[in-house]
């Protein structure tokens, strides 16, 4: 208690209390004017450039994903149609192939068909002119061979009696 | 290389304090031998009065005197009735010196008559600016010109990052803000937290101040800290919701034990502040206390041997000391808000 008697530690002096009102509360004020806004606004800025930046970043890193996922399925998509593509143009061409076979097989068949049917009638007029040639031929040797062995009775008589004998012997 | 610089600064606080408490010393035990009437109390001529000395050092004083003959005068500024503001030197006063009618005993100013009989029909106001007045407004213009300056920093320093005092402080701001304010108020803190920060700073600053030798024990002064739990007090009752005055005047409990709650509930309203001010002012004028009273003992064991004993637990309780001048602006700071933060909390009607 000594150091308690006879002074003013626990009794506030209205001096300094009118003092710390009026300092403090132009401390305050200015603080608040010229310091705590200005530093408070540059920091809550700056937060807020920061978590834009970070949440940008994210944003890009999951549009690189999904732009990735896009990519390769259309690579995959890509490679399905060629695959598709190329079947078909296979079976097309084999079709084609097939088709262009069976036709020329086709257009053979009909041009050895007609050919033949042409070389049949070509032998068949050619056998009917050869047998009217062959005929008119005979005819006309028989005629001549008769005018000469008729020329002499002797020979018509022999000749007769051969065919005779002939007929006998038949 | 913080460290460096702390342990430098600590040495060279301890070297200088140890040195200036010795001065002091001296000064007190002649003027125990000037003054009789001092003198007997300690019953020897040349005793140490170390409850003297410890009460000298951690109360006001007018005029600031840093060492023994080393006084700075300051303004005394009186106001009384009958002649109006008067403003003089305080070193018309040193030495029991009568001035104008006025007379310094124990920073008290009296008026006397031309006898020097203490006028007791007249009491002087005074507006004095004391030591404790001067460190005030010490720390503003400190306080001012560290701010500001760091708000310079962001807009010259726009985009880039922090740079120098700026840098020091910002993580601090930062921390307060999120740790402290933030989870106390809830998210109107905003409207609150420059009041918090120049607090905070404020307390701070004054008890570093106080630690360095000659410093003022501003913070460890009744008037500043009454001065800041009346203004927490009136914020928190002021910004305070209907939930808060509910709680207060019409409790959550049967009605018969409202002559109970009610009168615990407004003490409890008004114990908030009070707690506020007398621990600030109780824990740095006990370690104000404490430090004088180890340089203290060097004279009172009158050897020099004790005294690389005393240095060394006069630099672990400077060290707490530090530590404590810290401790003890966060805790108001972070009391402050919860007070407000528990005054304008919102509950929901089916809370309970």
């Amino acid at each position: 208690m000594i150091l308690l008697e006879g002074n003013s530690l626990l009794n506030p002096s209205p001096g300094l209390i009118f003092w710390q009102l009026v300092v403090f509360s132009a401390l305050v004020f200015i603080l608040w004017k010229f310091a705590w806004k200005g530093i408070l606004s540059a920091l809550k800025e700056r937060e807020g450039e920061i978590e834009g930046a970070l949440r940008m970043a994210e944003e890009t890193r999951a549009e690189m994903a999904k732009l990735k996922s896009d990519n390769d399925k259309l690579v995959m998509e890509a490679k399905k149609e060629r695959d598709i593509i190329i079947k078909e143009a296979k079976e097309v061409s084999d079709k084609m192939i097939a088709e262009a076979k069976d036709r020329a097989v086709e257009q053979g068949n009909k041009i050895m068909e007609d050919a033949r049917e042409a070389m049949t009638q070509e032998r068949v007029k050619m056998m009917s002119q050869i047998k009217n040639e062959v005929s008119a031929l005979s005819i006309e040797i028989a005629e001549k061979v008769i005018r000469k062995e008729l020329s002499d009775k002797k020979a018509q008589e022999s000749f007769v009696s051969e065919l005779v004998s002939d007929a006998k012997l038949n | 290389m913080f460290k460096y610089i702390f342990t430098l600064v600590l040495f060279a606080f301890l070297s200088v304090s140890t040195a200036f408490s010795q001065h002091e010393a001296e000064h007190i035990s002649t003027e125990n031998e000037a003054h009789p009437a001092l003198g007997e109390i300690t019953h020897q001529e040349e005793s140490f009065d170390i409850g003297g000395m410890i009460m000298h050092h951690i109360a006001d004083e007018h005029g600031w005197e840093f060492s023994h003959g080393v006084k700075l005068p300051l303004p005394v500024i009186l106001y009384t009735a009958d002649r109006g503001i008067e403003i003089f030197s305080s070193s018309r006063l040193d030495h029991e010196q009568v001035y104008n009618g006025y007379k310094n005993e124990h920073e008290h100013i009296l008026r006397v008559d031309a006898e020097g009989k203490v006028d007791e029909s007249i009491h002087p106001m005074d507006f004095s600016i004391t030591k404790n007045v001067a460190t005030l407004m010490l720390a503003a213009i400190l306080l001012i010109v560290i701010f500001i300056s760091v708000s310079k920093g962001y807009v010259n320093n726009k985009g880039k990052a922090p740079k120098g005092i700026q840098s020091f402080m910002e993580p601090l701001i930062v921390y307060l803000r999120d740790e402290v304010v933030k989870p106390s108020i809830g998210k109107n803190y905003g409207k609150y937290f420059p009041y918090l920060l120049t607090l905070f700073f404020f307390i701070f600053i004054n008890n570093l101040l106080g630690l360095l030798p000659g410093g003022a024990n501003l913070t460890g002064n009744i008037a500043i800290t009454l001065v800041l739990a009346v203004i927490t007090f009136l914020i928190t009752n002021l910004s305070a919701n209907k939930y808060y005055w509910k709680h207060i005047l019409l409790p959550d409990t049967p009605k018969w034990m409202w002559a109970i709650m009610i009168p615990v509930e407004i003490v409890g309203v008004l114990m908030k502040p009070l707690s506020l001010m007398i621990r600030l002012f109780a824990n740095i004028t006990a370690g104000h206390i404490i430090m004088l009273s180890l340089f203290g003992l060097i004279f009172i064991f009158k050897s020099w041997y004790v005294a690389p004993a005393i240095g060394i637990f006069a630099l672990f309780m400077s060290a707490i000391e530090l530590l404590v001048a810290f401790l003890q602006a966060f805790i108001f700071m972070l009391l402050t808000s919860m007070y407000i933060g528990s005054a304008i909390e919102e509950h929901h009607a089916d809370h309970h």
